[in-house]
């Protein structure tokens, strides 16, 4: 019994991102009907925000410890970050141990700016072509994406430590009189991703602008026809879509140092993740999300893999494939989405 | 009998009963039209003949045998052929090409695999739609795109793609729609013409009466997914009931 | 041949073109600064003709349909295998390796193709996506425990001294043969002057199957199968219309594309006996579907120029570093040289895919033809040179080499 709750958190963080990923593409995809393959290179950009502010922050300044000395009797070095400097070794040390978290202030208009640029700059000019043309120019963004990170940040993994207080395991099947010990930065990843989605759910639900869009995601030509500027609002979405996705990969960091393809790794799965769903359905994006993280899980466990070798390895597939044999809209899909 | 029989057909969307109860003979080597309001169900209809929906209840027979369950090509290959309200042809290819396919369904069936001899090379085949084309005063344009023809070229293509087929049932969706005066006009003449020249029954969906009344040997008059009447084009524009339902309100 | 005139000329260019390659892919001698430009290695020629058999195949599939297959990988990597496994149980004749090679991937893409095709336009791709990283996940890990062994892995699959090979007789060699000529032999090496000339068992070899499946490739274009193929990615619409079922066309289509490129892969295993799972990750398969556009798909030929292009830049950018960098621009003062090695190092040796990915993008957008309706563009400059303006009509758009858009992948 707490070894199947315990499968069941642990699929978790990994759902939460399949499903953050998944809900900006879907997004992307419902409102202005573009297949975007640099999805998973936003979510590792949204990655390597976090890396970036850990490493300016820890920039240093060095100064000579007079007190302190080398085995040759020379004075020592000491490096300082310029953070303890202005703020003291107290606050500065905190705000260092806190990058991960910090970044999301950097991420949110970083990867908002970079969503505006990308849509504004290159997807705005491929709305009346192919969708196989809008594949391949995202294709080949995510390629470069992938290898300007590449060529300033390196090819091997980089690790992103969340904040001591945030360390650790704990307990979270105490009350109920389990025995489930679950890490502390993958239950906030977890909170975290929920609070995105519920905000993200909201804004759709309850603004008059969300109100738009998902009328839009309905009915695009129609909502065009009402003099609704839907483009300028149709920008706007994919800001938010990319957003979504960077601080999943902010965010994402502490539980899987990140690395220059990570996005590509994720974008395949989220795809899969996006048509077991539904094309289009945002609730269908978030429940085929944790749900395929969910199973990943279990697959991964002894029992699965001794069964059957690699079943880990393939079984979102398996899935996905069966899923669209059987129910060829998804879980969650409408009729008429991208089918004529 | 005619050569299609519609029986009882109904066909709900969610709510909305898009066909109730319609009953629909059409005779052999006549020009049927079938007229009705916006919303009266005539496309709905149209696409149940063709294999595109599939009615909830009811029977469609063309020349005794059931076409419901069919694909659409299975149903052209019975000798049903379609002709749709924005022309439907093959943009990226030529002219001559676009007639070629439908030579080659007509003789081949629904597939066949001859990945080896040049279509240059099946002369048959060639000579009839270079026939075709000289029928419909389009040989000129043999080599164009059909993409770069003018709306009204592109009519008269695809209804000689679907003539080159001799089909027994030439169904038309609205071919006049959106069409000037004098295209509507050629189109007319066009119908005439092959109404004259070929043993071929005609069933037309149309808004346009000016068209209807100068083709159609019969009309149904369809109104909320029921047929309201059937009669000559003469009887229908007397009967007080579809002035009241359709022909008052366009007048 | 059954070729019409222009076609003709064309096999016997590309003809041409392949048998003498040694010749004209190494125009520098060998001690020039130049040679670094050659590209006349047996390695590389290899490659030149195998990726661009890979790209006629795909070209069948995505030129004329228009369905975009993003796991063509998947049947690369199977072919490979299965010549491998030949190698492993009969002999190192390259013969049976490459039949069931093609073979394999044949019944493989029966099998993606009739689940993948059941669905079109974007989800077609990501259908074959999905498959194609299974296969790969299979490949690379699942199909290779202590139990079952058929893939051997990371490590790759390869012959060891132990294996059956129940045909290999005394007297043959003890790699890749075809009755008896090594593949990696060279036949003759020219020495002309400073010119070094270099022709090889294996080119040949895949260099005459390139001509033949070229040749098919030709006759199934002008085919009607060809006409129907095209015809299913203007408007499948009109082709349901017409009484031609769709399917049977596209999966056959399917079938013939993995069939080439499973052919591509019997003949790298036969060039170099080794199959490893690489060869069928996803950004393989993005690197196919690259040789094509960037060629012009839908068009005879870009495919093989594309593969050609990506492969020759491939190698040479590869190999420049900044040493290389400096010799290039030492005629410039020094800040300034530095400067243009800053500026072009990172698109060079490791940066090649960077290079690539921006290739790619601006291919895209701005040539969706590709190479081949970049040289149309500018044949038809300078042929409307010196003429009056306003006389722009002469240039008609030959159908073949200048594919349209459309509105979906595959409607």
């Amino acid at each position: 019994m707490d070894a199947f709750f315990l499968q069941i958190l642990n699929g978790l963080d990994k759902g939460s991102a399949y499903a953050l990923i998944a809900l900006g593409l879907t997004l992307i995809f419902g409102t202005l009907g573009v297949v975007n393959f640099a999805h998973g290179a936003l979510f590792m950009l949204g990655a390597f925000c976090a890396v970036t502010l850990q490493r300016l922050l820890s920039l240093s300044f060095e100064t000579i410890d007079e007190t302190k000395t080398d085995f040759l009797g020379n004075p020592l070095k000491v490096k300082t970050p310029y953070v303890e400097g202005w703020f003291g070794p107290e606050i500065g040390g905190s705000i260092i141990d806190w990058a991960v978290p910090l970044s999301i202030l950097i991420a949110i208009p970083f990867m908002i700016g970079v969503g505006y640029v990308m849509e504004r700059g290159l997807i705005k000019h491929f709305y009346k072509r192919p969708h196989a043309d809008q594949i391949l120019v995202t294709f080949g963004l995510a390629i470069v994406l992938q290898e300007v990170i590449k060529y300033f940040f390196g090819a091997n993994p980089i690790q992103t430590p969340p904040p001591d207080a945030l360390l650790g395991v704990v307990n979270i099947g105490a009350p109920l009189g389990l025995e489930l010990a679950y890490p502390i930065w993958r239950m906030v990843y977890f909170l975290f991703a929920v609070g995105i989605i519920g905000g993200v759910f909201s804004f759709l639900q309850f603004t008059t602008f969300g109100m738009v869009v998902r009328a839009g995601m309905a009915d695009r030509e129609t909502v065009g026809l009402l003099g609704i500027d839907i483009d300028r609002r149709f920008t706007f979405m994919f800001g938010l879509a990319a957003g979504v996705a960077g601080l999943a990969g902010v965010m994402y960091g502490p539980i899987n140092p990140p690395n220059y393809h990570m996005g590509m790794d994720f974008l395949v799965l989220s795809f899969v993740v996006v048509v077991v769903g539904g094309m289009g359905s945002l609730p269908g994006a978030v429940l085929a999300g944790f749900m395929l993280g969910i199973l990943e899980s279990f697959a991964s466990t002894t029992w699965a893999t001794t069964t059957i070798p690699g079943i880990n390895q393939i079984i979102i597939y398996l899935v996905a494939i069966i899923v669209l044999l059987t129910r060829p809209r998804g879980l969650m899909g409408r009729k008429g989405v991208m089918e004529d | 009998m005619g050569i299609l029989e519609v029986k009882g057909v109904n066909k709900r969307f969610g709510g909305l009963q898009a066909l109730g109860d319609v009953n629909l003979s059409v005779e052999e080597n006549i020009v049927h039209a079938i007229i009705g309001p916006n919303g009266a169900g005539k496309s709905t209809l149209l696409n149940c003949l063709v294999g595109k929906l599939i009615p909830d209840t009811g029977s469609v027979t063309f020349d005794g045998q059931s076409v419901l369950g069919r694909t659409p090509y299975e149903i052209n290959q019975m000798g049903i052929s379609r002709v749709f309200q924005t022309p439907e042809i093959f943009g990226d290819l030529t002219v001559f090409e676009n007639m070629v396919i439908p030579a080659f369904a007509k003789r081949d069936g629904s597939f066949r695999m001859h990945a080896i001899e040049s279509v240059a090379a099946e002369k048959d085949i060639c000579m009839k739609a270079e026939q075709m084309l000289v029928e419909v005063n389009m040989q000129d344009k043999i080599q164009m795109h059909a993409a770069s023809l003018s709306r009204g070229d592109k009519r008269r293509l695809e209804m000689a793609m679907c003539l080159l087929q001799e089909p027994r049932l030439l169904l038309l969706d609205e071919p006049t729609a959106g069409m000037a005066r004098a295209d509507t006009n050629n189109t007319i003449d066009l119908l005439k013409e092959i109404k004259e020249q070929r043993d071929i029954t005609i069933c037309i969906i149309e808004h346009d009466m000016h068209v209807v009344f100068s083709l159609a040997d019969r009309i149904t008059v369809l109104a909320q997914g029921t047929p309201l009447v059937e009669d000559s084009p003469e009887n229908i524009r007397g009967n007080p009931k579809v002035r009241e339902a359709y022909l008052g309100e366009a007048a | 041949m059954g070729l019409n005139k222009s076609d003709m000329t064309l096999l016997i260019v590309v003809a041409i073109l392949a048998l003498g390659a040694p010749f004209i892919l190494n125009p520098f001698p060998v001690d020039s600064g130049m040679a670094q430009f050659n590209a006349g290695y047996p390695d590389l020629m290899q490659r030149f003709v195998i990726f661009g058999i890979l790209a006629i195949g795909f070209n069948i599939l995505f030129g004329l349909t228009g369905y975009l297959s993003f796991g063509h990988a998947a049947f690369l990597g199977v072919g490979s295998y299965a010549a491998v496994w030949m190698f492993k149980l009969l002999s190192y004749n390259v013969l049976p390796a490459i039949a069931l090679s093609v073979v394999v991937a044949g019944l493989f893409s029966v099998l993606i193709g009739y689940v993948s095709l059941r669905r079109s336009g974007i989800y077609f791709s990501i259908l074959t996506l999905a498959f194609a990283q299974m296969s790969f996940a299979l490949a690379y890990s699942v199909l290779s425990n202590p139990k079952f062994n058929l893939t051997n892995g990371e490590t790759g699959l390869q012959v060891y001294a132990g294996d059956p090979q129940i045909f290999h007789r005394e007297g043959l060699p003890d790699v890749p043969h075809l009755f008896g000529i090594a593949m990696r032999d060279n036949f003759l090496e020219l020495k002309m002057g400073g010119w070094e000339f270099t022709f090889n068992n294996g080119y040949y070899l895949c260099a005459i199957i390139m001509l033949v499946v070229f040749y098919l490739a030709i006759r199934l274009f002008r085919s009607p199968f060809g006409l129907m193929l095209r015809a299913v990615k203007s408007n499948q619409n009109r082709l349901n219309y017409t009484g031609l079922n769709p399917k049977p066309y596209t999966l056959a289509a399917f079938i013939i594309s993995g069939m080439y490129a499973g052919l591509a892969g019997g003949l790298l295993a036969s060039m170099d006996p080794l199959a490893g799972a690489e060869r069928m990750q996803w950004t393989a398969s993005g690197e196919i579907v690259l040789m094509t556009i960037l060629g012009g798909a839908g068009t005879l030929i870009g495919p093989v120029l594309g593969a050609g292009f990506i492969k020759y830049f491939e190698n040479i950018f590869s190999k420049i570093n900044d040493n290389v960098l400096h010799q290039w621009f030492a005629f410039m003062p020094d800040g300034m040289e530095d400067f243009m090695v800053f500026i072009v190092h990172p698109f060079v040796g490791k940066g090649w895919h960077l290079t690539l990915g921006i290739l790619f993008m601006l291919v895209v957008t701005f040539l969706p033809g590709g190479l081949v309706e970049g040289g149309q563009r500018i044949a038809n400059l300078f042929r409307n040179r010196g003429k009056k303006k306003g006389d722009d009509d002469s240039y008609k758009p030959d159908p073949e080499h200048h594919p349209k858009e459309t509105p979906h992948v595959a409607e």
